[in-house]
């Protein structure tokens, strides 16, 4: 029998998650011993053709990074998922939106002018911008084109698995794959991380004092941070209780808040506007103008509580019209 | 809509307690009032979880009110403090989501207050009647949605 396909593709990310399969190491060769690699972009030299050249459904895997921005990622996205029995949305930007979902705040026009023309470091005298098709010596260059929104790997293609993270650590990729040789897979739609919340698993949970409150929030720079105390008992804001566990507490033992590139537990559908549930609450006032007050201590509410997850929000966007 | 006028659409979360029994009154003693509120009875202001209030933005409604009992006199002690630190911070981040402040209120209506719910509501919708609507649109597909 031969082996089953699989393909990586990239969207917009960082690379990050394609570093995270690298980083498999020897554990990679395992994987390629049991699988045919057919398509993946930042390593192996195979194009387009080669994937719309094979049988629909012939691929058994795709696993898919980063979100949706070009037209060209969601002409890619739409092959594979044709070609594919299962699509595995690899990492945050996949998952939920991710970093470059934050680019939501802002639309294509917005971003254009940033990036081309207002940045300090911009030397621009023509006015030059990327256009979708130009002719250049008689002959036509195109572009893919820029969308104003971001959008996660499921608004644009059906999904079959989520492996959260930024990037997915490395027991949760192995767990994947062999769940997916095994044929040991959970019911469709589910993400491959255990369904509690990070607090649950976290070593600081039991420095949490019986009655939590905060008077002020601090951000991780203005305070030397205590190595082993609850980061919300400190004020300092930690995306643990909205967040979903399996990343192995990476960032808090380096001694850094959770940022909830996990996205929420199955029970929940917008992590940010559960997390302003539960952090709010926190507050020690009753008094209206000191609970205003302590709520502007907060530098940027909608970007820290939907960093990772902004596009599969309820809202998934700033209002178009209220962009200038 | 249709015929060009612009009826805001509003929604308005009321805690069983207090604010829903006040708006009960505001019928009984045949107070009229704006038709423009839809109104969901919850068990104390502070069981409004922010997502009821951005679903309610994102199915269309222009304006959201969410209504309890005067501070000190919660059923459930402190549920409507819990309500007011929420309704401050969702305020700030609707805001950065491009929805104006004004769309977003909390009102204390105590059992008794039927003439200030009827105030309350024609206020408010008068108040978005000159905001227009809200329209708020996502166009990044609806594969899944909440």
């Amino acid at each position: 029998m031969s082996k089953p396909k699989v393909a990586f593709y990239w969207c917009a990310s960082c690379g990050g998650c394609e570093e995270a399969v690298v980083d498999l190491a020897e554990d990679i060769l395992k994987v390629v011993e049991a699988v045919d690699i057919v398509f993946w972009p930042v390593a192996l030299d195979f194009k387009k053709k080669d994937v719309e050249a094979m049988a629909d459904g012939s691929i058994a895997v795709s696993f898919i990074n980063g979100s949706v921005r070009l037209s060209e990622q969601e002409e890619m996205v739409r092959l594979l998922r044709r070609k594919s029995q299962l699509v595995v949305a690899f990492g945050s930007c996949s998952h939920l939106g991710g970093i470059p979902g934050l680019a939501n705040f802002w639309n294509r026009e917005t971003i254009f002018r940033r990036a081309y023309f207002t940045t300090p470091s911009t030397v621009n005298p023509d006015g030059v911008v990327p256009q979708e098709k130009v002719i250049v010596e008689g002959k036509e260059l195109t572009l893919p084109e820029f969308f104003d929104t971001v959008r996660a790997l499921d608004q644009v293609i059906d999904v079959d698995y989520y492996l959260p993270g930024c990037a997915p650590p490395r027991q949760l990729i192995l767990n994947a794959v062999g769940a997916i040789l095994e044929g040991k897979l959970p019911p469709k739609g589910a993400v491959l991380s255990p369904n509690k919340s990070l607090c649950d698993d976290c070593d600081r949970n039991k420095t949490k004092p019986e009655k939590l409150t905060i008077k002020e929030f601090k951000r991780p720079w203005e305070i030397f941070l205590d190595p082993e105390k609850c980061f919300l008992a400190q004020g300092v804001i930690c995306m643990g209780p909205a967040t979903r566990t399996g990343c192995e507490e990476r960032c808090i033992e380096a001694n850094m808040p959770c940022r909830g590139c996990f996205g929420p537990t199955d029970q929940v559908y917008d992590q940010g506007a559960k997390f302003l549930s539960a952090l709010a609450s926190l507050i020690d006032s009753k008094d209206e103008k000191e609970i205003e007050k302590i709520v502007q201590t907060i530098a940027d509410p909608a970007g820290t509580f939907y960093r990772f997850s902004l596009p599969k929000s309820i809202l998934g966007r700033r209002k178009m019209e209220a962009i200038k | 809509m249709s015929n060009g006028t612009f009826e805001p659409r509003l929604v308005g979360f009321l805690c069983n307690w207090c604010s829903y029994t006040g708006a009960d009154l505001a019928g009984t003693a045949r107070m009229t009032y704006a038709p423009n509120i839809r109104i969901i009875r919850v068990m104390c202001s502070g069981r409004v979880d922010p997502q009821f209030v951005l679903k309610a933005f994102r199915e269309g409604a222009d304006g959201v009110l969410i209504s309890g009992c005067h501070p000190g006199d919660c059923h459930y002690q402190e549920g409507n403090y819990k309500a007011l630190r929420r309704y401050k911070l969702l305020q700030r981040m609707l805001e950065q989501l491009g929805i104006e402040k004004e769309r977003f209120r909390l009102e204390w209506v105590s059992a008794s207050e039927g003439a200030r719910f009827q105030h309350v509501v024609n206020e408010f919708t008068e108040q978005i009647r000159r905001l227009g609507p809200l329209n708020f649109k996502f166009d990044g597909g609806s594969h899944e949605q909440a």
